[in-house]
Parts: structure tokens; sequence; C-alpha cells
């Protein structure tokens, strides 16, 4: 152990030496997943969150909802049997940050979209136990008095194609055209189904006069989940462990 | 030191350069209040701004007071320690403490009874989570780590710190990240990655602060006149560099624009859930485990005045344990999308890890020998015993649970939450509060503590509510594992998911209690530490053994 001197006597041996130890795990753990292309796997359907649904995430992380909520289904029996097929890693691949959580105070949200209506959705946000008696949820309703704010929803869309999400130049000059016409059923919608297939275009919150950040925030429930279609997936990796 | 002396003190170089930062600090912070539409943004600009003001009316007046810190020391004098900061430390880290533990308690209630939520958005479960997690974590444990780092590596060097107004300016730095940080949940800024809620402009703030931090530190270590680094240090410095590593890492992060409080984290999905969870388990390895077997390493051969159990075991645990915490993180996200190589790779280094884990406990306790009777006695020396036992129970228990079949089980369960805990409140608060009772009489020159009695009725309440938390976490957490998976004969799922809800309360209730028991025992070593200091003494009946009389050696 004389030898430990070496560290003992000097501090930027020491200091060095500690970066060296702590640096190893991390690139052997995590640099990888940036380069095999098995992490992710290939999958149909998957596409950015329109300006309203990304509008809305920000809304369910605002709130904290991933503090009791997880996002992500683990490949054991009863998980698929309770919340459907496990989650792909393929979907949350345009996720910043990712939402999997790591607490469920309440039941998993990564396939919730179209499990419920929205004046469910809408009901049970403001009065949780109004719905579910035993539920020990926080109410919120405030978000269906609070207008949604989306000056900059354009800023919002490129900084997330900075990030890696492939958000196009028209996805982005027409942001908050595409967010106004989501919760317009009676208006013209093609443009924004074509920027963002399988897009649910309602009134979320039934008030047709403002855009409210409950609009939003059930317009991202309600797809969570629905974008991959597993009829034709096929797993190549091990099956349901 | 005498005041014809001071007379011409001039402004030492960190003061001038700490004030022009904060003058340019202060231009961009009221220019982006000036600018911004965001709320959260314009009132933490304005924090900014104020806090930045004040540093600088700080630096001014201590050097027209010509305060007597202001002139450095000669070489040759006896050494004059830098107490000052320290003792503010001390006494924010019993204000951060109480006001960490109260917000956990008061979320612990919101569980047992939800309306306590009052349908707002200000003090909703979800944004006072982070609030009580950072509170505890950064703010409590942040100060105690300052404060003791600050003093141990003065008195191990057996040098002051550097500078005059750096080490001040860590200090009120970290204050104003807990106080950014803290508003900004309230109002709802937050990454939305756990224990790494502040968002960019917050996460940059700490950095600077951080980095100030370690040059503080280093430069102790530079100046010391000892010829070895004592094992203490190498956790503290373990401690700084790594966490600084973890911080920039996991927040690197693109902005909505200058002036907006939001940002978009730079990695998505599985490759985010892993530098997270490699960021969040360490945390818990680095923040709350490394820098607290420093205070181990310095305040229990101290209060038991017995050397270091084995200089070897330190030298193979201290590498041992720094080499294996990083690979830890992938056991948060068993059986999920992340790859299985990673998943087994973690596991592996997570179970090997508790071997690392009790060579610190081993270390730690076994310098006790000869030196038990004193547990009799001391409870002070007590409360730091039993949080090396806390700290080997719950560094085998979480080895156990990142097994992956386990952690099918207990994973988003309230199994987690009980660990987190026994290692929170049993380890890290128990020998944080023993340095505290250590500090305190040190630090204001007190021979002894107001009450030795009170110290070990905060131990025994207190530990009576950690054995309430535990235990019902295990019981919640277990029972609601087996419901989720429990099949009905004909091999339906037998329970709805809101049947597990119900099932959880009466623990739920249990876990709130105990943690109120918790804040009432920090609450009397507040009003102990507070009597300490103003120097009074509680006659108390049983003769008890004199306190540790603080020798300006280290125990080595």
């Amino acid at each position: 152990m004389i030898k430990h001197d070496v560290f003992e006597k000097n501090s930027i041996v020491l200091l060095i030496g500690i970066l060296i130890v702590v640096s190893i795990g991390g690139l052997i753990e995590i640099a990888p997943l940036f380069f095999l292309e098995s992490t992710i796997e290939k999958v149909k359907g998957m596409r950015p969150y329109s300006p309203l649904e990304l509008a809305g995430r920000n809304i369910y992380i605002r709130e904290g909802c991933y503090n009791c909520h997880s996002q992500m289904i683990r490949s054991l029996r009863d998980e698929v049997e309770r919340y459907g097929p496990y989650s792909l890693a393929a979907e949350s691949m345009y996720d910043h940050p990712f939402q999997w959580g790591s607490k469920r105070t309440g039941p998993d949200l990564a396939r919730v979209g179209g499990k419920y209506s929205d004046e469910w959705h809408k009901e049970h946000m403001v009065n949780p136990r109004g719905i579910v008696p035993e539920s020990v949820m926080p109410g919120y309703p405030f978000l269906l008095d609070t207008p949604l704010r989306f000056n900059d929803i354009k800023e919002h869309l490129e900084a997330n194609r900075m990030v890696g999400v492939p958000y196009t130049d028209e996805m982005i000059d027409l942001a908050e055209e595409d967010l106004r016409a989501q919760v317009d059923p009676d208006g013209d919608t093609d443009g924004l189904l074509a920027r963002y297939p399988k897009a649910q275009v309602r009134n979320f919150d039934d008030n047709a006069k403002v855009i409210t950040e409950m609009d939003a925030l059930i317009a991202y429930l309600q797809m969570l989940g629905t974008l991959v279609d597993f009829s034709a997936y096929k797993a190549e990796g091990p099956e349901l462990r | 030191m005498t005041r014809e002396t001071t007379a011409k003190a001039k402004m030492p170089l960190d003061g001038w350069v700490i004030a022009a930062a904060l003058v340019i600090g202060t231009f961009y912070a009221t220019l982006t209040a000036a600018r911004t539409e965001d709320p959260v943004m314009s009132v933490h600009a304005y924090i900014f701004a104020g806090a930045f003001l004040l540093g600088i009316f700080g630096i001014i007046k201590a050097y027209f007071d010509n305060s007597e810190s202001l002139t450095s020391q000669s070489a040759d004098a006896p050494i004059e320690y830098d107490l000052k900061v320290i003792k503010a430390g001390v006494i924010a880290s019993v204000f951060w403490g109480i006001v960490g533990f109260l917000a956990g308690d008061t979320i612990a209630f919101q569980l047992a009874y939800p309306d306590l939520n009052f349908d707002t958005s200000f003090i909703n479960f979800g944004r006072l989570r982070p609030l009580h997690t950072s509170a505890v974590i950064f703010a409590f444990g942040g100060n105690v780590l300052l404060a003791t780092s600050f003093y141990v590596v003065q008195r191990t060097c057996k040098a002051r710190l550097p500078g005059v107004f750096s080490s001040w300016f860590v200090f009120w730095g970290y204050q104003l990240f807990i106080v950014i940080a803290a508003t900004g949940y309230l109002m709802g800024a937050t990454q939305g990655k756990e224990y790494a809620e502040p968002e960019w402009y917050t996460d940059i703030w700490l950095t600077i602060v951080w980095v100030v931090y370690l040059l503080v530190f280093l430069g102790t270590l530079w100046k010391r006149r000892e010829p070895h680094i004592y094992v203490a240090n190498w956790f503290y410095l373990a401690f700084i560099v790594t966490v600084a590593m973890l911080h920039i890492v996991n927040n690197l992060t693109v902005p909505v624009s200058w002036t907006s409080s939001k940002s978009y984290i730079l990695f998505a999905g599985v490759q985010d859930a892993l530098t997270q969870w490699w960021y969040g388990h360490n945390a818990v390895g680095f923040f709350l485990t490394a820098g607290f077997l420093a205070i181990m390493y310095y305040f229990v051969p101290k209060r038991a005045n017995r050397p270091v159990y084995s200089y070897r075991l330190s030298i193979v645990h201290f590498w041992s344990l720094i080499f294996m915490y990083i690979w830890a993180g992938p056991h948060h996200l068993h059986y999920t999308a992340l790859p299985d190589w990673a998943q087994t790779l973690g596991m592996t280094f997570s179970i090997m890890l508790w071997m690392p884990s009790w060579g610190g406990m081993i270390n730690g306790l076994m310098t006790l020998s000869g030196a038990w009777d004193k547990l009799r006695t001391d409870p002070v020396l007590r409360m730091l015993v039993v949080s090396i036992a806390f700290y080997g129970m719950s560094t085998f228990e979480g080895p156990v649970m990142s097994i992956k079949a386990v952690n099918s089980l207990s994973h988003y369960t309230d199994w987690t939450v009980g660990h987190v805990h026994s290692g929170a409140l049993g380890w890290v608060a128990y020998v944080s509060f023993g340095a505290l009772y250590c500090l305190v009489p040190w630090l204001w020159n007190r021979t002894q503590l107001y009450s030795l009695k009170l110290v070990s009725y905060h131990f025994w309440i207190s530990t009576f509510g950690i054995l309430l938390y535990i235990t019902s976490m295990w019981v919640s957490g277990i029972l609601q594992g087996l419901m989720w998976r429990a099949y009905d004969d004909l091999g339906f799922l037998e329970y709805s998911f809101v049947e597990t809800v119900e099932a959880m309360n009466p623990f739920y209730w249990i876990r709130a209690i105990g943690g109120a028991f918790f804040v009432i025992g920090s609450l009397i070593m507040a009003y102990n530490l507070w009597r300490t200091a103003r120097g009074d003494v509680r006659t108390e009946s049983r003769s008890l053994a004199p306190e540790a009389v603080p020798s300006p050696i280290a125990a080595e």
C-alpha cells in the first residue's frame, strides 16, 4: 500500500485518479446505447408530437405527473394483461425528457390513450374522487380555466428539432395553425393529419370558446400508446419473459 | 490580529473577481427580467438580480468595515481557521432540514388524505414532491456537506480556506440555487427528471457555484501543512468531482429561448432514461454516500476518540466503492425497454456493490473498538453508530432489490420509497445530526451541549418514527406488488388498480405519523443546538460523560 502515497500526497493525481475510475462505468454502459442499432426497434407509426400534444406533455411534466404515474409497461405477464403490450424503446424515441417514471401511486399511462372518454378525463381531472372514490390523485380543476399559452409554440418545436426530433420546416412554420386546428373539428384538418397521422381532432374539454390547458393535456393523454400498430409489429427479440 | 493592521486592509483578489462577476450577473438578470414574457423566468430574473445586488453590497460593506477577515495571514502565524462560513452552514443545515422534513411529511399526509392538495396548482403533490426531495437532499444534505467539508478540510490540512469571499460565494450562491429551484417547483418549472428537476438556468448557476466550491476545497488541500491528504478528504473530493460530472451530463439541454424557463433535454427515450438513472443512482452514491462517508471518517473517530479501524480497508473500500457505484444505474430500469445486457450489467455491479459498502460500514463500526462503553453515556455517538448500522442495512437491502426477480415485485411500489428512507433518514440524516451535535459546541466555543438528555430524546423519538416509516412501507410495497400480480381461479387479474390503492391507505397514515415523529425530533435538535450556541447548559440529574473536547489534530 506504500504506492498509495502518490494519491495521498498529490491532490491533482488523486483528482485525476477519481475522474478515471468514475468515468469507466458510464462510458461502457451508456455510450453503446447511442451506437447499437438494436437498442431502438424499427417500428411503423412513430411520429413527433403534434403541437397540441407537445403542449399537453409539457403540462404533464409541469404538474409532476411522473411522480406517481409510469409510462413504461414492463415485459411481465400481469403488466401486459393489465396495461397492454409491453413498451418499446421506439415509443419514447421522441421523448425529451423520457417519462418512464419510477413509482406507480397511480396506474401506468403508457397506453392510456383511447381507454377513457374525453369527458371522463375532464371530470376525473376536475374531481378525481367524484369518478373514482378511492383515488388519492390531486384535483386539477384550474386546468379547465387556464387558457393555454402557446405564443412560443414554434420555438418549442425548433428546440425539439435541435435535440433531434425530426420536425420539418413546414411543421415549424405551421405550428400555431396546427395547434388551433386540432381543437376545431369543423375546420380544415387535412394538413394537420398529413403532418401528424392519427392525430385526434376534437374539442377535448367541450369548451369551444378558448383553448385551455385541459384541451392540451387530454389531447396528450388520448394519444399515449396509440401510434405503433401492434398487430403489424413482430418482436424479433425474446418474447414475454 | 489587531485593528491597527487591518486598517490597511486591501480588497482581496477574490473580492474583485466576485464583485465584477456579480455586476455582470445583475446586468444580465435585469435585462432578462425586462425582456421575458415567461412569468416564471421573470420572477427568477428578479430574484437573481436582487441576490446579486445584495452580494455586491455585502462585499462593499465588508471592505469599508475593514473587517478583520480581509487581512491575509502570514505563513508562520498560528492558523486561524475560517469558521464563520461553517457556522452559517450549520444554521442553514438545520433550517433546510426542518423545511425538507416538513415538506416530506406534508406530502405523506396528502397521500393519506388527498383533500390536502386543496385543488391548487402551487402545493399539489406533483409539485411538492420534488420540493421535498430537493430540500432534503440538496438543501439539507448539501449544506451539511458544505459546512462539514469546510471544517474537515481545514482541520486535517492545518490550513485556512483560500481567499476571503470565495467560501462565502459558495455558501450564498448555493442558498440562491436552493431558493431558485424551490420557487421554480412551486411555479411549475421542472425538467421532469427526478432529482434533476431544476431548469437550465438554475443548473448553470449551480455549475458556477460548484466550480468555485471545488477550487476552494482544492485550494485548501494545496495549502496543507500535513504531508498526507486525510481519508475523509478523498471522499469529499470524489463527491465534489463526480457530482459535477453527473450534473453536467444529465442536464445537457436546449432552452426554448434565452428568456424562457423551459428547455428540452438533449437525450431522448431510452438513452435519456439510462443517463437519468446513471445520474439518479449516483446522486445516492456520491452525494448521499461518498460525502457522508467523509463525515463518518472524521466525526466518528473524533467523537469516539479512537483511530480509524483500518487504513488498508479505507483505501480498498474507497476505490472499489467509487468504481462500482457508477455501474449500478440500470437496476432502476429492470424489465423496461432498456436492452437486457445493460440491465444485467447494472444488476451485477449492484450486487457486487454490497462488499465495498460493508467495507465502509465495518471500518466505521470497528473504529469503536475499545470505546463501545461510550454508547451508554454519549447519545451523540449512539446516533453516529446507529447511522452506520442503518447504512449497513440499506446497502444490503439495495443489492437485494437490484436482483431482477425481486425488482419485478418491488419496483414501482412503496418498498422503494421505504428503502430510500432507511438510507436517507437512518444513515444520511443521523450521521448529519451527529456531526451537527459535534460541530455546534466546537464552533461556538462551548464546552458541552445544552442538554445530552434532549439528544437522547431526539434519538429515540426519531428512531421510533423511522421504524414506523420503514415497516409500513415494507408492508404496503410488498402487499401492492403481490396484489398487482395476483390471479383468481379463472386466470384473470384478481384486483383492479384502484383496489390496490385503497389497500395502501392505513400504511400511508402510519408512514405520515412516523414522519411526524421524525420532524418533532429535528425540532428538539434545533432547540438544543440553539441553546448550545447561546452558551446555556442544562443542569441534568444523571451524570453523563464529558463532551469530547476538540483538538486541532485530526484523528488519523
